[in-house]
């Protein structure tokens, strides 16, 4: 397959459709709005549904109702939005349903702007809606990877049954890089995925079948119940946390001096300033998370090698990823954090400046 | 190799696209590249930028803050970026779109007016190519060939003549980048 | 040199943020001229929704609120039940007020909430680039209605005016257009009478103007006054649906 020059917002829509996504329910927002575009395009194309819901909350309850009914379903939205979503995140998670949410983040809080942040980390790796319950959560840097996450972020939803989100940046949405896609599902393989959850999801009897009677919920109003429900939530989250984590790593060796800390789009101008200081004659290692949660602590904790004196953090927040980076580090060596908000965006200067300062 | 490059404008003047062929062109030849545009309510004539990345290596940073080449369709682009050109760089512009041009002495400077060139090819539509042609002349980010073939794979059917002017626009800009 | 026309006291000495030809530049005069005239200036509040007219709350000479996406009569509401003795308008579009925020708006006209509600309808989306909105008309194409509105799927387009017409509380409703020089002589009518309504605390009362997004319809804006007559009206029919004013 060739590559081909292409926006995030419609690489990774194009990727979901690859990946055997044939409904998405959706509302407008910027700076995601060419991914509902695409979607609404090619939908129709392939047999699947497009349907630009009333609002968000909407939206995600019909993501609640398709997965329920056990089909490869996305909607995607933009930090105002996903907010609105929390609430079915919730009772999704709750009700243990495969499904896919895209947050292309723009700056926060309230209406915000319009431009790329990365204020949504508490909102997606802690929590967001109420309760006791994960999301996984995929942080792509590349549009390259920001496509090849929509199968793997389905795969992950069916293999768990649960919903996975791509924490994106308008960054990425808005960007065109090369992409190259992974062949579509087969017919077989899409008749196979669409009876994969028949097991417990809402699907008509065959004839001569015994009835079954499944239940979508997320009710459990005996306490004991419930109790017994949500360990049984967190043994699965253990799983995913000892399975799943995911992370990259750049010129982590033992005679680093410092390890850098980023993840999503902001991972790549810390990169560029990274680099400039390397070929200066630094050994400064660079770790990028890819799951967000469950968050790499170990593989992070191995990277603080003997002669690393600091570890320095940045994102496009006031800090919200410290917190995990500092268990991960557990007190061995100080972590530092800088970082830009309100959609402004660092450059490889303004960072390389701030690491140089600490030599 | 790496080539960062500023494109700057008018919202509608086309300069994404620029970028885009830019992009395109270099992705051709197999390397790496990035186009990031600004973005936001520029339907309502604000300015528009993007910034466009070609490399031989991974693209680390998407960002261009010190350009190797700035093409600017208006004076304000020239004012906005100017400053920022590495020295050595380049700077593509239009004479008609930036009366006062630029004061730097440590660049290299390439004009034109645009506008009565464009007109003088039969059609307004081919000005960016002027100015890509522009840049092809004077530096080695892309090659007029991949140019070519690009346009072809689009226009070929559609509109051969419009194909056929976007390379005569081509040719012109590489005179004047070559001068 | 006689002076004729002067900037509303009401409207602040902002310029406006709409393409050129856009009808909500003449939505927001003729609100602020009626406000004037009611001499209520000092007394009104307003709430700004998501949408191009999004910073209505700049542009307006008293106290603004600006409200998450649908939910300026919600806002509203709670400025009016904590200051009774002011004056509350919200202004918002049609993907704000019949979609997002379609339970804000039925639930505000059925309590006959003491408040007035400016609604633009221009049958899309202007502030995200021209996706569908619940007014788009049928088979009209948008960004996310590509093949254009599919009826059967999608459904029809909502009239509002209508569907809160069946409500018992409200005071006052009328459909209004921005299409031509009389039009909006009718429409200044309107919101003066919605105004004074206001002053008066009458009640709930609710102006929709049919409107134009030439920027997103891809037309010039007399090309889109011209098309807005044509496929708007139609549907659209100005009138007034209730005045419990007239009836008393
Ligand atoms: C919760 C939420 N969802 C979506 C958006 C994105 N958004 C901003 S304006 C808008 C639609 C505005 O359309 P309309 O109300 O018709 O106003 P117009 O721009 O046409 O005047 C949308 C979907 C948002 N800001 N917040
Ligand atoms: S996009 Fe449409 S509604 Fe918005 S300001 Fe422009 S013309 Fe008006
Ligand atoms: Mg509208």
């Amino acid at each position: 397959m060739s590559k081909v020059l292409m926006k995030g917002n419609e690489a990774v829509a194009k990727a979901a459709i690859n990946a055997g996504c044939r409904l998405y329910f959706a509302y407008p927002i910027t700076p995601q709005s060419e991914l509902i575009e695409y979607m609404a395009k090619m939908m129709p194309t392939v047999g699947g549904t497009f349907l630009q819901a009333e609002s968000e909350v909407s939206a995600i309850n019909m993501v609640y109702g398709a997965a329920g009914a056990g089909k490869r379903v996305m909607t995607t939205s933009s930090s105002p939005g996903i907010s609105l979503k929390a609430e079915g995140m919730s009772y999704i998670a709750g009700a243990e349903l495969p499904c896919v949410i895209i947050n292309v983040q723009r700056g926060g809080p309230g209406l915000g702007d319009i431009q790329p942040a990365q204020g949504d980390y508490f909102q997606a790796t802690k929590g967001g809606g109420h309760g006791d319950y994960h999301l996984i959560v995929l942080a792509p840097s590349s549009v390259q990877e920001f496509a090849d996450m929509a199968s793997e972020a389905f795969d992950l939803a069916d293999k768990y049954r649960n919903p996975v989100m791509i924490l994106a940046d308008g960054m990425l949405g808005q960007m065109m890089e090369p992409v190259e896609f992974k062949p579509a599902v087969t017919e077989e393989e899409m008749e196979a995925m669409g009876h994969q959850h028949e097991s417990w999801c809402i699907h008509p009897n065959q004839d001569g079948d015994l009835k079954h009677h499944h239940e979508i919920n997320s009710l459990e109003i005996d306490p004991v119940v419930l109790e017994k429900h949500v360990n049984q939530l967190y043994e699965k989250y253990a799983r995913i946390e000892a399975n799943e984590t995911r992370h990259e790593l750049h010129n982590i060796n033992d005679d680093n001096e410092m390890v850098v800390v980023a993840f999503g789009t902001a991972s790549r101008i810390v990169r560029s300033a990274v680099d400039e200081l390397n070929t200066e004659g630094r050994n400064i290692g660079l770790f990028r998370p890819i799951t967000v949660w469950p968050y790499p602590y170990e593989e992070l904790a191995k990277c603080i090698g003997p002669k690393v004196k600091q570890v320095y953090v940045f994102e496009l927040n006031t800090g919200q990823m410290v917190e995990d980076v500092k268990l991960a580090v557990n007190g061995k060596v100080p972590v530092h954090f800088w970082g830009r908000v309100g959609g402004m965006v660092f450059t490889p200067e303004q960072i390389k400046e701030k690491l140089q300062a600490c030599f | 190799m790496k080539k960062e490059i500023i494109c700057a404008g008018f919202g509608g003047q086309g300069v994404l696209t620029i970028g885009r062929f830019i992009a395109q062109a270099g992705m051709r030849e197999g390397k790496h590249v990035s186009w990031l545009p600004s973005y936001g309510p520029e339907m309502r004539g604000g300015t528009a930028n993007v910034s466009a990345v070609v490399s031989d290596q991974p693209i680390a940073s998407p960002i261009v803050s010190t350009p190797d080449i700035l093409v600017a369709l208006n004076q304000p682009s020239i004012d906005k970026f100017g400053p920022q050109i590495r020295p050595g760089g380049v700077l593509v512009y239009d004479t008609g779109m930036c009366p006062k041009g630029c004061d730097r002495t440590d660049i290299q400077i390439i004009s034109a007016p645009l506008t009565e060139l464009a007109q003088e090819i039969g059609s307004m539509r081919v000005l960016n190519m002027i100015a890509i042609g522009m840049v092809i002349g004077r530096t080695n980010v892309i090659k007029y060939e991949s140019m070519e073939e690009d346009l072809t794979s689009y226009l070929k059917d559609r509109d051969p003549d419009l194909l056929e002017k976007n390379l005569i626009a081509i040719k012109k800009g590489m005179e004047l980048g070559k001068a | 040199m006689e002076v004729i026309a002067t900037r509303p006291e009401s409207l602040r000495e902002v310029p406006f943020t709409y393409c050129p030809g856009c009808t909500h530049g003449i939505a927001h005069r003729l609100i602020a001229e009626s406000i004037d005239e009611h001499g209520l200036i000092n007394k009104m509040a307003g709430v700004a929704p998501v949408g191009c007219s999004v910073f209505a709350y700049k542009f307006f000479n008293f106290d603004m609120a600006e409200a998450a996406h649908g939910r300026a009569p919600a806002v509203a509401t709670g400025i009016k039940r904590a200051r009774p003795d002011m004056h509350i308008f919200t202004y918002q579009g049609d993907g704000d007020l019949a979609a997002i925020g379609t339970a804000e708006i039925v639930h505000a006209a059925n309590r006959g909430e003491h408040i007035s509600v400016f609604f633009v309808n221009n049958a899309i989306y202007g502030m995200t680039g021209g996706q569908m909105a619940p007014t788009t008309l049928p088979d009209m194409k948008t960004t996310t209605s590509p093949y254009g509105r599919k009826v059967d799927d999608i459904g029809y387009p909502i009239r509002v005016c209508e569907l809160l017409d069946t409500l018992v509380a409200p005071y006052y409703i009328e459909r209004v257009s921005l299409l031509s020089g009389p039009d909006i002589i009718k429409a200044k009518r309107a919101v003066s009478k919605a105004i004074q309504y206001n002053k008066e605390g009458r009640g709930f009362t609710f102006i929709e103007f049919v409107s134009t997004c030439p920027t997103n319809w891809g037309m010039d804006p007399v090309k889109a006054m011209e098309w807005a007559r044509e496929n708007m009206l139609p549907f659209y029919k100005p009138g007034v649906f209730r005045d419990k004013g007239a009836q008393e």
